[in-house]
């Protein structure tokens, strides 16, 4: 199942049984459990469900990349240093052969971006009902846990990214040499050309930034919504309900360690090469 | 629909994930990362070991030069010494030449003025003998008064 159609599935359930999910416990129909499981903690403009568990993701990576620079010595490594030091050369290598300028603050935002959404979609690889009950017990109805599985945190990121290709453009071409590739690159610089050009270009900056936020989203959220139907088995309270749930999501939470990496890893690759694409002039 | 029975599955599930990780992921991570401690340590010990080598090396290289300096001085001082000795001995040598040279000549001299003296002493016996032959106006028989002319000479 790809991305695209998991997401237009996942809506045509949840519009399907939005009548059926109402607030309340005891038995609930497979659709209102997967309707339940895609609602927000939030007030209807700000999912705190997201905020915080990014957050907390952040938060992660802050502390490990503190620790690991705190106790950081010349010396033999331990696993601990090891692992962060092949972490940073190989996000520093990466990012030497994609942007070809100053990267003091692009290669250190590669490995925040890989690091944070690697934490980010890792916790879709926790038991599924897990916090979400935690959350019940403690009196929040909806909690959706992984981050990245929410439109509005992957595209918040890629508007981030937007922002630095707008701003690394302006640095390194000035002002004038933007604007002129804007205006005559693709195509041409004849005065006709103008317009197609700055069309073309604008509908590239939103075609990267939109691509590179669903593309996240797209694959965290199909994967979340394949856990939830697999949890649908479990949920049959029956012997061989339970043992397809614990084989197929076994399978496919062994698949998902290498989704959770490929795209955390996609994600900041993207990013460079957005932000590379954004030193070069035409 | 009964979230119990799905919880439990879940968990699981999620206990499997930790085993594969446990065994499969787990173990070549840390391989990998031992790996790297090893070679780096490795890398660090060859460093310490050239750097050890490099001061050892120094520390010979001080000695031999110590020894070396030592010996010439010990050849020198020994040079000079012999030098000393030798311009000693000649100057010894020399002298006591010399000496024998003085000597020598002083006899030669003594020999020279004996010899003279004879000489003087036959001529002045034969000068005697001569003026005594002409008082006389004879001849005196050398072989008649070889005995009055011996005394005569000893007694020059």
């Amino acid at each position: 199942m790809t991305a695209e159609t998991a997401v237009h599935a996942a809506h045509e359930v949840a519009h399907g049984a939005a009548d059926a999910a109402q607030h309340g416990h005891g038995p609930e129909t497979p659709a209102q459990y997967i309707v339940h499981h895609l609602g927000h903690l939030t007030d209807g403009m700000f999912n705190y469900d997201t905020f915080i568990f990014s957050l907390l993701a952040g938060l992660v990576v802050v502390w490990v990349l503190g620790l690991a620079a705190r106790n950081a010595t010349v010396g033999v490594p331990g696993r601990f240093q090891a692992l962060i030091e092949i972490l940073v050369e190989w996000v520093e290598d990466q990012s030497k052969q994609i942007v070809h300028g100053d990267r003091s603050f692009i290669a250190p935002l590669a490995l925040t971006v890989f690091l944070w959404v690697v934490f980010m979609n890792t916790l879709d690889l926790l038991p599924l009902d897990m916090l979400p009950m935690f959350g019940q017990a403690a009196g929040i109805e909806y909690l959706r846990v992984v981050p990245t599985a929410d439109l509005n945190c992957t595209l918040g990121m890629a508007l981030g990214v937007l922002t630095l290709m707008l701003y690394y453009s302006f640095k390194i071409k000035g002002a004038g040499g933007f604007m002129h590739e804007l205006f005559c690159a693709p195509f041409g610089s004849h005065p006709l050309l103008w317009p197609a050009n700055l069309l073309l270009n604008i509908i590239e900056f939103v075609a990267k930034t939109v691509s590179l936020g669903m593309r996240l989203f797209g694959n965290m959220y199909a994967g979340e919504l394949i856990f939830m139907l697999i949890a649908l088995l479990g949920a049959t309270a029956t012997w061989w309900g339970f043992a397809l749930h614990v084989l197929t999501g076994s399978a496919w939470a062994i698949f998902h360690i290498l989704i959770v990496l490929l795209q955390a890893f996609i994600f900041m690759m993207l990013t460079l090469v957005y932000i590379g694409q954004a030193h070069e002039h035409h | 629909m009964n979230l119990n029975a799905t919880l439990v599955a879940q968990f699981v599930v999620f206990f499997v994930l930790a085993w594969f990780t446990m065994t499969f992921v787990w173990p070549p991570l840390m391989r990998a990362l031992d790996e790297r401690a090893r070679k780096i340590a490795d890398g660090l010990a060859a460093a310490d070991r050239g750097q050890q080598a490099l001061k050892d090396a120094e520390v010979r290289f001080a000695a031999i030069e110590a020894e070396a300096r030592q010996n010439a001085q010990a050849i020198l001082a020994e040079t000079e010494a012999r030098a000393a000795t030798y311009l000693e001995q000649q100057r010894k040598a020399a002298e006591a030449e010399g000496v024998r040279l003085v000597e020598q000549a002083k006899v030669e001299i003594a020999q020279e003025v004996q010899r003279a003296r004879d000489a003087l002493r036959s001529e002045v016996a034969a000068l005697a003998v001569a003026g005594a032959r002409q008082i006389l106006e004879r001849e005196i028989d050398p072989a008649q008064h070889a005995e009055l002319l011996s005394r005569l000479e000893a007694s020059l």
